[in-house]
């Protein structure tokens, strides 16, 4: 009996300890997400999607062109904060004085098209980088390397962010705008340029998470529906724009992910996660750091 | 209400929907038809509760859950879809008040909203794949060829019935949009649209006629589901639930229009016309574009006929539109924490 709770106990360890390095991973999402929300006040529904560009531009530079990871994850972080930086100007920036509801379904026909495009470019089938991480072992505790690589680099993303944001002068006029859209203008920020970098930023957040992703998951067209929506709960239950809750909840998502899935299979963790949300629903309606109105 | 040309008119449309089949029987144009009608009450559904700005990404789980209990429930059990039917759209029923209840109850709308079902629809998706056991996962389902009774299975071969069959549903659908456009609870839900605390102030209770309307909105949807399994005999969690499915309805309910009862109809038509232009236009051997171009249309549609093609057409609806879109953006703004 005493041998039994010794490796349950070892498995919940395990459990949880890779929800923390999962959770690294999904705040840096709900963080480009977040960003994007709080100044544009747009929602990208196709974020995920990007990411998939992402992990597909990955695979070709490593995989056909020889690239070495680290000299491909630069490239694709970039390619991917054009690519939002395009979506932006090409898509948001015409709808920006729509109402809402447009514009949450432009991004949603960009959905679409990068799905579509990914399917017509790459086909369908399951394809992986071929980079095989050792694994961690750590007493009876296995972690592997990717995860603790992946967690490192979203801290040090969101750490980049961060300072970004605080220490320089760009950085200090987005936080204005989040705080106050029309003011901003009259002080003589130009808005259109301040959007324009912010979709980059997200583009190139997406972009780092994709590096990330790409060593733990295979390649599709699809793989952004499998973590699109928990991203989506993450930022909502974080409160929108709020990026300290985001990365709170990011967290808590990720161990009822991770616990979830030691119980059962990972997609019931989802659904675990979901169920979860719609109880904290009840207690925080306006996110998990907002004061109760 | 109606004045009696426009009765006319209806009935005589009618007398048409229901003859043609017997003059013009192309098995082809009669599914694309049948596709059109079925898909039609399921836009029209979603429209319910899109008029009134309750924006919802998640009728594409209500509609999962009508095909796929209706179908697991006859593979499974063998009770018929008459029995599986109801059950499947008061699955659908609950699910929408367990999430519809705390979204209403706590003021959580627009952009919150809109998220809060996306992933509910994405939720769906995912506990189907999970339970690839039984409900065959992404590869899709098909509900056994019933031996007996065809009635009873509610599975026929001939196009004529299901044309008919999706002509009454579809039918049904505008009726019941005639009937809420009539009811006092429109004029209520109206008012939330607006304004929320100016409706709650006037005696309306919000929280009762958000979730009134939304159940009714998840039980068609979850309807059109069971039809569809029903007619084309296979589903697969991508065709009948999931985003993509959602943003289907939304884009060709705003495509229509919102606020006409054929409006949904209309971009149905539309939608699934392109789409099968495109289908038919690429050919099986180009996997993927013909989405590749229907995305890249959504968008441009979007972009530059914002109001619809038939809401940019009908002049008359566009103060109402204006009004209703204003304040959904004020709503949002007041709903946002820390800002």
């Amino acid at each position: 009996m005493q041998a039994f709770f010794d490796i349950f106990d070892i498995y919940l360890l395990e459990a949880v300890i890779n929800g923390i390095l999962l959770g690294g991973v999904l705040a840096l999402l709900a963080l480009g997400l977040n960003l994007i929300f709080g100044v544009i006040d747009v929602t990208w529904i196709c974020y995920a999607e990007l990411v998939m560009i992402g992990m597909y531009a990955m695979y070709f530079l490593v995989q056909y062109y020889g690239i070495s990871y680290f000299l491909a994850a630069p490239l694709t972080i970039l390619l991917v904060a054009v690519l939002g930086a395009a979506l932006h100007y090409l898509v948001i920036a015409p709808l920006l004085t729509a109402p809402p509801i447009n514009q949450l379904l432009a991004t949603g026909g960009v959905l679409f098209v990068l799905q579509s495009f990914a399917t017509v470019a790459f086909g369908i089938d399951f394809r992986n980088l071929g980079i095989r991480l050792p694994v961690l072992a750590f007493g009876d505790m296995n972690f592997s390397y990717a995860r603790l690589l992946s967690f490192l680099a979203a801290l040090v993303g969101m750490v980049v962010v961060y300072l970004f944001m605080t220490r320089t002068f760009t950085g200090t006029a987005i936080r204005a705008i989040s705080q106050d859209r029309q003011i901003m203008a009259l002080m003589g920020v130009d808005t259109k340029r301040i959007y324009l970098i912010t979709s980059a930023i997200g583009g190139g957040l997406a972009g780092l998470a994709a590096c990330l992703l790409v060593l733990q998951y295979d390649v599709h067209p699809f793989v952004g529906l499998s973590f699109g929506p928990i991203t989506f709960l993450i930022c909502v239950l974080g409160g929108l724009g709020n990026f300290i809750g985001g990365f709170i909840a990011a967290f808590v998502f990720a161990e009822i992910i991770s616990l979830g899935g030691l119980f059962s299979d990972l997609e019931w963790g989802y659904v675990l996660a979901f169920a979860f949300f719609i109880v904290m629903m009840f207690i925080r309606p306006a996110g998990l750091l907002a004061r109760r109105r | 209400m109606m004045g009696r040309g426009r009765l006319a008119a209806w009935a005589v449309g009618l007398a048409a929907l229901v003859a043609l089949p017997f003059v013009y029987r192309d098995p082809y144009h009669l599914h694309i038809l049948v596709l059109i009608l079925i898909w039609s009450f399921a836009y029209t559904s979603w429209s319910m509760m899109g008029r009134f700005g309750l924006v919802s990404l998640g009728h594409g789980g209500f509609m999962g859950i009508g095909a796929y209990v209706t179908a697991l429930l006859w593979n499974h059990l063998g009770w018929s879809p008459w029995i599986g039917i109801p059950i499947g759209m008061v699955a659908a029923g609950a699910l929408a008040l367990i999430v519809g209840y705390p979204c209403f109850r706590f003021r959580i709308t627009g952009h919150y909203f809109v998220l809060v079902t996306l992933a509910l629809s994405g939720i769906v998706l995912q506990v189907i794949t999970a339970t690839r056991d039984y409900t065959g996962g992404s590869l899709g389902y098909t509900p056994n060829r019933a031996a007996g009774n065809k009635l009873w299975s509610l599975q026929f071969d001939d196009k004529i019935t299901w044309y008919l069959i999706a002509l009454g549903v579809w039918l049904f659908g505008i009726v019941v949009w005639h009937w809420v456009d009539r009811s006092m609870a429109r004029y209520a839900l109206e008012a939330i649209s607006e304004d929320e605390d100016a409706a709650a102030a006037a005696g309306v209770d919000v929280t009762a006629e958000k979730l009134k309307i939304t159940l009714l909105s998840a039980l068609m949807t979850a309807l059109a589901g069971a039809i569809y399994c029903q007619y084309q005999m296979f589903i697969t969690p991508d065709t009948v639930s999931g985003i993509a499915v959602s943003l289907q309805m939304v884009f060709a309910a705003i495509v229509g229009g919102l606020f006409v009862s054929l409006g949904p109809t209309f971009g149905a038509v539309i939608t699934i016309m392109l789409a099968e232009t495109l289908r038919i236009g690429f050919g099986t051997k180009a996997v993927g574009w013909d989405n590749l171009v229907y995305g890249v249309l959504l968008v441009l549609f979007i972009i530059f006929l914002p109001k619809g093609i038939l809401g940019s057409l009908l002049d008359r609806l566009k103060p109402q539109r204006k009004v209703s879109s204003a304040h959904e953006q004020e709503v949002v703004q007041i709903a946002r924490p820390g800002t």
